[in-house]
């Protein structure tokens, strides 16, 4: 049954390589907002609070759009980013990564935001006193304790950005080899008769990988609780 | 010879807090009973309240000094600090919390160094835990050798017994005095109790409502100063 064609594959290999690129590039701004909303106090933090929850609540094919308006080849960004990078985004598997990314970023943001706020600021104060500074307290202190709230973000919007459908086929539409996923692909053969079978096999995989996501998530979170607490 | 030279004044909330003494070598008790200011101001001496006006000065060194703009930051005072509470990092185990101040700061390792301190503060059989795992009297200790292995200038003990029961209170009292007489670096020992007080300070600055109510020896430790043990 699980006889894939190249196709298939071709399918299984981009949302892969889609998801986990959107959430390595998403991961940093995740990591920076989250601690701009955890630990700061500056004008326009609702604002930009409510701008990264935005795609958790605005329809999919609506980000997808605004980011078509606004990342497609005649939109501000994506002009400016062609013009003088080269870079090209929409029908592009990057374009995919985009979108997917976005569309994670609230899963990401707010686990992280959360850890960060249950940090004891008194740790890092101890930590000045004993000779770091602020970015050696970070990286020391700050981002080992928030590690169980980032794997828990990073594996929300990994299993987001594998499932992502509407904002990515409203964006880079739909080309097989090149913004095809998973989801898109199962789409694409429910729309024609006879598809079932090779939209089951897909089916299956897209259940392989949601469990795979949930177990590494698991085992991650014991081996972070394991290093902090012991056995 | 001074030591340490303070003279700070902060207005917290509706407490004001305005301090001037001096502190020469051996250990100085800053001595008072709870909300006279006790914490705030070796948070000031630390870098980790920044006073109103006024300074502070270590050695001849100028840690602080509102007139001149000059603010040192915590990392780069070298004063090590014994927090109430602890505060061992609970994500690296002992050894890896010893050696925190020296990794920070980017000296070479000094195994010698460190056996000495762990000798003296009796945690070598420690050093392999996580601090979630040690007793209260031992995450003090360990606590203690954290401050010191960073090479302090002055060590700052802000209550170590008081979250302890007296039998670890017994049990930590002698390394402290143990400390004072090897090791060789100031003190500023802040306490309520006018027993460890007695055990533990050469010099005592009697703290009262955000203001030094007298300075000198041993001898300001009146028998009225047990009703603070209540």
């Amino acid at each position: 049954m699980l006889d894939l064609t190249a196709a298939e594959w071709t399918a299984v290999e981009l949302s892969l390589r889609i998801a986990v690129v959107a959430t390595a590039c998403a991961l940093p701004f995740g990591i920076a907002i989250g601690w701009l909303l955890a630990r700061k106090n500056f004008w326009g933090k609702t604002v930009l609070d409510g701008l990264v929850f935005l795609p958790l609540v605005l329809p999919p094919v609506v980000t997808g759009y605004l980011l078509l308006i606004s990342f497609g080849r005649r939109g501000p960004v994506g002009e400016f980013l062609y013009d003088y990078f080269g870079i090209v985004l929409s029908f592009r598997w990057t374009g995919a990564a985009l979108s997917c990314g976005v569309m994670g970023f609230p899963l990401l943001v707010r686990p992280i935001r959360l850890a960060l706020e249950a940090i004891d600021c008194k740790l890092e104060d101890a930590a000045a006193t004993l000779g770091a500074n602020r970015v050696l307290v970070f990286l020391t202190v700050t981002l080992p304790l928030a590690l169980p709230g980032i794997i828990v973000g990073v594996v929300l919007c990994f299993a987001r950005a594998l499932g992502e459908f509407g904002a990515t086929i409203t964006f880079v539409s739909n080309i097989p080899g090149e913004t095809q996923t998973i989801s898109a692909a199962i789409y694409t053969l429910t729309q024609v008769p006879g598809g079932d079978a090779a939209a089951g096999r897909l089916v299956l995989i897209a259940l392989a990988l949601a469990f795979a996501a949930l177990i590494a998530s698991e085992w991650l979170s014991r081996r972070a609780a394991i290093r902090f607490h012991g056995e | 010879m001074i030591v340490l030279a303070v003279d700070v004044e902060k207005q917290l909330g509706a407490f004001k807090l305005g301090v001037r003494f001096e502190a020469a070598g051996g250990a100085t008790a800053l001595f008072g009973p709870s909300g006279s200011g006790k914490t705030s101001l070796v948070n000031m001496i630390a870098g980790l309240l920044k006073p109103d006006r006024g300074s502070i000065a270590l050695d001849d060194t100028v840690l602080f000094d509102a007139a001149r703009g000059i603010n040192v930051p915590p990392h780069q005072r070298r004063i090590g600090y014994v927090f109430q509470d602890g505060r061992l990092f609970p994500h690296l185990s002992v050894r890896q919390n010893l050696d925190y101040g020296r990794r920070m700061s980017g000296r070479p390792q000094d195994a010698k160094d460190l056996e000495r301190i762990v000798a003296l503060l009796d945690i070598g059989h420690l050093l392999g835990r996580r601090p979630r795992m040690l007793s209260g009297g031992e995450r003090q200790r360990v606590a203690v050798g954290r401050a010191l292995l960073m090479g302090p200038r002055l060590l700052l003990l802000d209550e170590p017994l008081a979250s302890l029961d007296a039998a670890h209170k017994r049990e930590i009292l002698p390394y402290l005095v143990r400390l004072r007489d090897d090791a060789g670096i100031p003190i500023v020992y802040v306490s309520h109790m006018p027993a460890e007080v007695r055990r533990i300070a050469t010099t005592v600055v009697r703290l009262d409502a955000g203001h030094v109510a007298a300075a000198g020896g041993l001898e300001l430790l009146t028998d009225a100063d047990a009703d603070l043990l209540a």
